[in-house]
């Protein structure tokens, strides 16, 4: 089997404290995977292992894909730059001819569904829904085989969450993208993945997967409440998920 | 593009110009309190308002005078390029590196310690009375200011938006050019237009201490000539030219690489 990203026995310490050990995930071209967990048990840092922003200690990250590109918690917009200079910002790099770089951003404006009127406005002038969409163009505009989310729509109120979670479900069907999507909402995770990996309470490793029926955007809102709901209440894997105070952690 | 780039351009200029009016206020109650001053006093020790700047007109017509003033503007100038090549380049070394900053600190303590007069004699000593003492003090007096707010300035960057960069393929040199040197501008523009004030201020105290000529030389003439109103004329005309470096120079230059700042103040503030 094609794997676009594979993780193999990753571990990672801050301060000779260890925070990751044994952390083993592969996802397949055109996959998306939602990784769980307890807040504070290393879920960010096994994404800035897997985008190459941190250096794992020890383990192994094969990368077999063309090109990615991450949305993080925060928009991480370049504040001195028009919305269209930031989402232009990551062509900079990516080798493509600069007479198509126009273009290409105004269809990654429209996939993020970011009026192309606001496309001249600087961060500022933008309310946080519409500079996380810039995010998300500015991820899409390099057209990646990878993407990496962190937390992207945990700042957002619950009906713009949706409409966020939406537009990535339909830019990953679109693009046909690979994603590891980091949240703590399993609702979330519901919505929008292929398969959940659960990182273990203390990142030991991922304490296990579930594959989930049907494709993203075709599961029913009943649906997902009620399997959300089962998980919680029923599914050991799931016990850990809300009930951590992670200043009690060593 | 090109239209809206210009009418950008031509709508921050006229705003800064009508900004102008609060300055004319400002100067104008300056000046009334000046006259008053001449009142009480007498011409001998103030003269007034309309009288030093005729003379300073007179002299900024002069060849001479004019001579005088491109001679302290130059060395103002050149020193104050020089400490802020020094202070940037030394700053952002610091901000990457804070062994070179914690090396820096206690060597920028000493230096601030000492009073720039006493830079003025020792470099007189070293280096004689010409512009080459003049250039010395004005780059030990100005480096320290830029070179704390530069180190500042990189320290404590955001680094996300350099985490952002990385995952977008830019490398070392390009995180600096299009990410850390732009968040490093917002400090660093007060701290030049502070330095540029200390060149001009400087350059003058040690043309006169030195007897090197330029502004200071011109001060140190009226004064063994108690001629009050050209001492102030001179002293006008070093305000005016410290004006013109900062206004033509440094703030236009601030402006259009800050120009989204205006876009975060709401609508009648930006005057």
């Amino acid at each position: 089997m094609t794997v676009a990203l594979d993780l193999r026995r990753v571990g990672h310490a801050y301060f000779g404290q260890s925070v990751l050990k044994g952390i083993d995930l592969s996802i397949a071209p055109g996959e998306v995977v939602a990784l769980v967990g307890p807040s504070g048990s290393g879920k960010s840092t096994v994404a800035q292992i897997a985008a190459g922003l941190t250096d794992a200690r020890e383990g192994r990250v094969a990368r077999n894909y063309a090109r990615h590109a991450m949305v993080f918690q925060e928009p991480r917009l370049l504040p001195w730059a028009t919305a269209r200079q930031n989402i232009r910002f990551a062509l900079r790099r990516s080798g493509l001819p600069r007479r198509e770089w126009a273009a290409r951003v105004a269809r990654a404006a429209a996939l993020a569904e970011f009026d192309a009127a606001d496309l001249g406005k600087y961060p500022v002038e933008l309310s946080g829904g519409m500079r996380q969409r810039v995010a998300i163009a500015r991820a899409l505009v390099v057209e990646p085989d990878f993407v990496f989310f962190d937390e992207p729509f945990t700042a957002l109120d619950v009906a713009l969450k949706r409409r966020m979670q939406d537009l990535v479900i339909a830019a990953s069907r679109e693009a046909r993208f690979a994603a590891l999507f980091i949240t703590h909402d399993v609702t979330e995770a519901i919505r929008i993945a292929h398969r959940i990996a659960v990182l273990d309470l203390r990142g030991r490793g991922i304490a296990g997967t579930r594959t989930l029926p049907g494709e993203p955007g075709t599961r029913e809102e009943n649906f997902c409440f009620i399997l959300r709901q089962r998980y919680l209440a029923e599914d050991p894997l799931f016990r850990h998920i809300h009930d951590v105070d992670e200043r009690r952690r060593p | 593009m090109t239209a809206a780039f210009l009418k950008d351009r031509a709508d921050r200029l006229l705003h800064f110009l009508w900004s102008g009016w609060a300055g004319v206020a400002a100067l104008a109650l300056l000046a009334a309190a000046w006259q008053a001053g001449h009142e009480r006093w007498g011409g001998f020790i103030l003269p007034d308002p309309l009288e030093t700047l005729r003379t300073a007109w007179a002299l900024a017509l002069s060849p001479d005078a004019q001579a005088v003033l491109w001679l302290t503007g130059g060395r103002a100038l050149s020193g104050f390029a020089l400490a802020s090549a020094a202070g940037v380049l030394i700053g952002i070394a610091a901000g990457y590196a804070p062994a070179v900053m914690r090396l820096a600190r206690p060597l920028l303590t000493v230096i601030l310690g000492v009073p720039p007069i006493a830079w003025i004699v020792l470099a007189m000593m070293w280096f004689g009375t010409n512009g080459t003492t003049v250039a010395v003090v004005i780059l030990i007096s100005a480096t320290p200011v830029v070179f704390v707010s530069a180190a500042e300035a990189i320290a404590t960057r955001d680094r996300g938006l350099d985490d952002m960069a990385e995952v977008f393929g830019h490398g070392l040199f390009a995180r600096f050019w299009h990410v850390d040197l732009r968040q490093a501008a917002a400090p660093l523009f007060p701290a030049l237009a502070l330095a540029l004030g200390t060149a001009f201020k400087v350059a003058v105290m040690a043309e006169m201490l030195a007897n090197a000529g330029g502004i200071g030389g011109a001060l140190a003439r009226a004064r063994a000539m108690l001629d009050v109103p050209e001492a102030l004329a001179w002293v006008l005309l070093a305000v005016v030219a410290l004006l013109v470096v900062e206004y033509g120079l440094i703030r236009p230059f601030q402006g259009e690489v800050e120009r989204w700042r205006r876009a975060a103040q709401p609508w009648g503030v930006k005057r």
